[in-house]
């Protein structure tokens, strides 16, 4: 069966940069995996990931989605068949929720009544009850409420692949927590390959089936969370188990 | 004073009239243009910088000058008129209109395009509705604009307020350029609040 997603040599310069912001990149993802990408900002997490729907374009290498060398693809079409959640959540002010959330469908000329039954499925789905949440505006709605219609949009039309860009950055860290629990539970349910940046260490190793380090551009280590920790490449990766421990340690000072 | 407003008003409400409907003629027909130039700008950033440096250019000749350029080729009337009103309102709209889709949050852009939309559906969809609010001052700007440039438009017979304040001036009656100047100040003013309270209501990223 064809990889969900393949990179293969992949690189990608961005013009007065010092160094690749993606260094010769290759990985191979399979369909239903939990991907997390970690590193610290400038790292080329995001980079990378941008690359899976063309919002950016690789300088050389392959990318290959389920099997199709992407660049033959038609880059509109390919970007809605996958779903987009970026950090500062991006809603349209002038549209409602669910407005919202119906946009890639209208965008796929869906029936009406289809799309209107799929909005209340899938805010169900993110935990907002449709009657109460529909109508509103998302000025009307609290930075999670914000992010789970972000999610139920990107959701919309049943993507294989799910691109999360730093989705909880700037959401506080308890709704953070159950944000993270609820997704988790979404993903075993769905099947999905779910690819997830995030720049927090914890996050990056309690969501992630396997996780992806990165550093200037460099993807130093990817494994599952388990051996990355006991068997962390030298360097980098080492030094940031290390750090990860030694915040553990500072919060069993006040056990 | 007030004896002239009683034997003429007629003679003032028609050239108000004129005046509104050269001010219209003109405004209907830039937006086409704008229009049409603001969807060619939204290609091209390179082509945006361009459109703006030129029309800046056009827009700092004096209007009397523009109007004498324009008699040669368009003659005495109301098509040089309207086309010369058409020229300046370009810079006024297209600066606004630029900066009003220029303007539009990068995150709400960047999830645009990233689900799928190809670059007319951004226009049309997210950047226009959310850019409304400077578009409707654009359009103030250069109504306001248009107004007062209409007036001068008398000197080349395109009638309105300007072909009573003109003959006011040439024959010296004082009735005649006050009223000419009030009623073309009192439209101009009149348009302006209008169009405030239209982007009032508009004000982006709030519930419509």
């Amino acid at each position: 069966m064809a990889h969900a997603i393949e990179f293969q040599n992949v690189t990608k310069t961005f013009r007065g940069a010092s160094h690749n912001a993606v260094d010769h990149v290759s990985f191979t993802i399979e369909e239903g995996e939990f991907i997390t990408i970690l590193g610290s900002s400038g790292c080329g997490k995001t980079t990378l990931m941008k690359m899976v729907n063309r919002l950016y374009e690789p300088d050389s290498g392959t990318i290959t989605l389920f099997g199709k060398d992407s660049s033959t693809l038609d880059a509109v079409p390919l970007r809605r068949s996958i779903g987009y959640v970026v950090q500062q959540i991006g809603l349209f002010p002038h549209l409602t929720v669910g407005g919202n959330i119906a946009m890639v469908p209208s965008l796929l000329k869906w029936e009406k009544s289809k799309t209107e039954a799929r909005v209340d499925e899938l805010l169900a789905m993110v935990g907002l009850s449709p009657d109460e949440f529909k109508h509103r505006y998302p000025a009307q709605l609290s930075g999670g409420q914000q992010q789970r219609v972000g999610l139920a949009r990107a959701l919309a039309v049943d993507p294989k692949i799910m691109l999360l860009d730093e989705p909880f950055g700037a959401i506080d860290s308890i709704t953070r927590t159950r944000l993270q629990d609820e997704l988790l539970a979404l993903h075993k349910g769905m099947g999905k390959t779910f690819l997830f940046v995030t720049h927090d260490i914890e996050e990056a190793f309690k969501m992630g089936t396997r996780v992806m380090i990165m550093n200037e551009g460099k993807l130093l280590q990817f494994g599952a969370p388990k051996d990355i920790i006991l068997r962390p490449a030298e360097g980098f990766v080492k030094s940031l188990v290390e750090s990860a421990r030694a915040k553990e340690a500072f919060w069993e000072k006040f056990k | 004073m007030i004896d002239y407003i009683m034997k003429h008003y007629d003679d003032l409400i028609a050239a108000t009239l004129e005046h509104l409907l050269l001010v219209l003629l003109a405004l209907v027909i830039s937006l086409i243009v704008a229009a049409a130039l603001t969807i060619l700008c939204s290609y091209s950033k390179a082509a945006s910088n361009v459109t703006l440096g030129l029309l800046s250019m056009v827009y700092s000749i004096p209007s009397l000058a523009m109007f004498a350029l324009l008699i040669p080729l368009t003659g005495l009337g109301r098509t040089t008129a309207v086309t010369v009103l058409v020229v300046y309102n370009q810079y006024l709209l297209l600066r606004n209109f630029l900066a009003g889709l220029d303007n539009v949050d990068e995150s709400i852009v960047e999830a645009a395009v990233g689900m799928g939309m190809a670059p007319m559906q951004l226009l049309f969809k997210i950047k226009l509705p959310l850019a409304k609010k400077a578009i409707i001052a654009g359009i103030r700007i250069a109504l306001v604009a248009t107004v007062s440039i209409a007036t001068i438009a008398a000197s080349i017979n395109a009638g309105g307020l300007g072909a009573i304040l003109f003959d006011g001036l040439r024959t010296m009656n004082y009735a005649k350029i006050v009223w000419g100047s009030v009623l073309s100040a009192l439209l101009a003013i009149s348009i302006d609040v209008l169009l405030r309270l239209l982007e009032k209501k508009w004000e982006p990223n709030t519930p419509p």
